[in-house]
């Protein structure tokens, strides 16, 4: 089962601050580079790709490589604007998929 | 080659039998590095509350037999659970005494009619993770004082016991030798707070056994089979060393 974690500044927040947004999700991102102790490869299994939209319109993305450890976390800044979601969305191999959003509040 | 020199070294020295004055124990929280302690220190950066998050979704969700879920039983987890962790291994009604990993199998056979669900599962680690959670900070208790004083002193004999090719006990390292280095890394006084803890080094949840494994297999010594008597006697050991230092599980480590 796929658990993430996003976070979301729940200080009032006015517009045009800048705010942290931090997101985790489980994942093994299995290298691909590893074998099991019969030698067999172990294949690869990574998120590729997570893509961050702040009321609909695309704010941050990442590409991610095997070099990433096992339950990615991402932080980053946005300057708030308005009310409106923050949605993340993190797409992998074998067909991984999984979106998961929150609510950023501004007032004033 | 220095690690092998360092073992020989520490195996030479004979065995000093006491162990670590209360004033002078450190937890592996304590002895790692800055960086593991911020991950620990910030909920949302220590992975290993993603497994608390997928325990709790587990504790109340029902299984597909209709029998309750954790939550049908035990209600709330945040009133039920606090403290349960500080107080693991216990003797249950029945007489046997058991890990928080083998109580919570045991729920699910008895009371879910369930498989259980493995040692080491990614699901049986996350409940563990969730109850541990409600004893976070909380003073881990003397399991002597709760009818546990043979197991105590099995585990006692086991950690005193030297063991494998290396001819190494868990006493010469974690008492005499603890803070020194090994291999490049701290050798920590190896008390479990933590547990289940994400290990860097596993990139993974893992549980206490799991870890005592890992020194088994480092002295080149057998380990015992999974959820072994032993195993359990070892803990309550550990436990009773570790009596009254805060729990701060589910803990990140190197």
């Amino acid at each position: 089962m796929t658990t993430a974690m996003i976070l979301v500044p729940r200080t009032p927040i006015r517009s045009g601050d800048v705010v942290m947004l931090k997101a985790m999700i489980s994942h093994p991102m299995e290298t691909g580079y590893r074998r099991t102790e019969n030698g067999e490869e172990i294949p690869r299994n990574i998120i590729r790709r997570m893509i961050c939209r702040y009321d609909g319109v695309e704010v941050f993305s990442v590409e991610m490589h095997q070099a990433i450890a096992a339950n990615p976390f991402m932080s980053f800044g946005v300057v708030a604007t308005k009310t409106g979601p923050v949605e993340f969305e993190w797409v992998g191999d074998n067909g991984f998929r999984h979106r998961q959003s929150a609510q950023l509040t501004v007032t004033g | 080659m220095r690690f092998f020199i360092f073992l020989a070294l520490i195996a030479a020295v004979p065995a000093l039998a006491q162990g670590i004055a209360p004033q002078d124990r450190r937890s592996g929280f304590e002895t790692m590095g800055p960086e593991a302690q911020a991950m620990q220190r910030d909920d949302f950066s220590n992975p290993a509350m993603l497994g608390v998050a997928a325990g709790e979704a587990a504790w109340n969700s029902a299984p597909a037999n209709g029998k309750p879920a954790c939550s049908g039983c035990h209600g709330d987890i945040n009133a039920t659970m606090r403290g349960v962790d500080a107080r693991y291994p216990a003797r249950q009604a029945n007489g046997a005494v058991m890990d928080l990993t083998g109580r919570i199998q045991t729920c699910q056979s008895q009371h879910q009619a369930i498989t259980p669900e493995p040692r080491e599962s990614a699901g049986l680690l996350a409940l563990q993770a969730a109850v541990a959670l409600r004893s976070r900070g909380m003073q881990i208790e003397a399991p002597a004082s709760r009818g546990l004083s043979e197991a105590v002193s099995r585990g006692e004999a086991l950690y005193r016991q030297r063991l494998g090719q290396l001819n190494l006990s868990c006493a010469q390292c974690h008492d005499d030798h603890w803070g020194r280095s090994l291999g490049g890394t701290r050798i920590p006084q190896g008390h479990p707070t933590g547990y289940p803890i994400f290990r860097l080094e596993w990139q993974a949840m893992g549980s206490l056994q799991r870890r005592l494994r890992n020194c088994f297999t480092g002295v080149r010594a057998e380990p015992f089979p999974a959820g072994a008597s032993e195993w359990i006697d070892l803990e309550i050991y550990l436990r009773q060393r570790a009596a009254g230092m805060a729990s701060d599980a589910p803990g990140v480590r190197p």
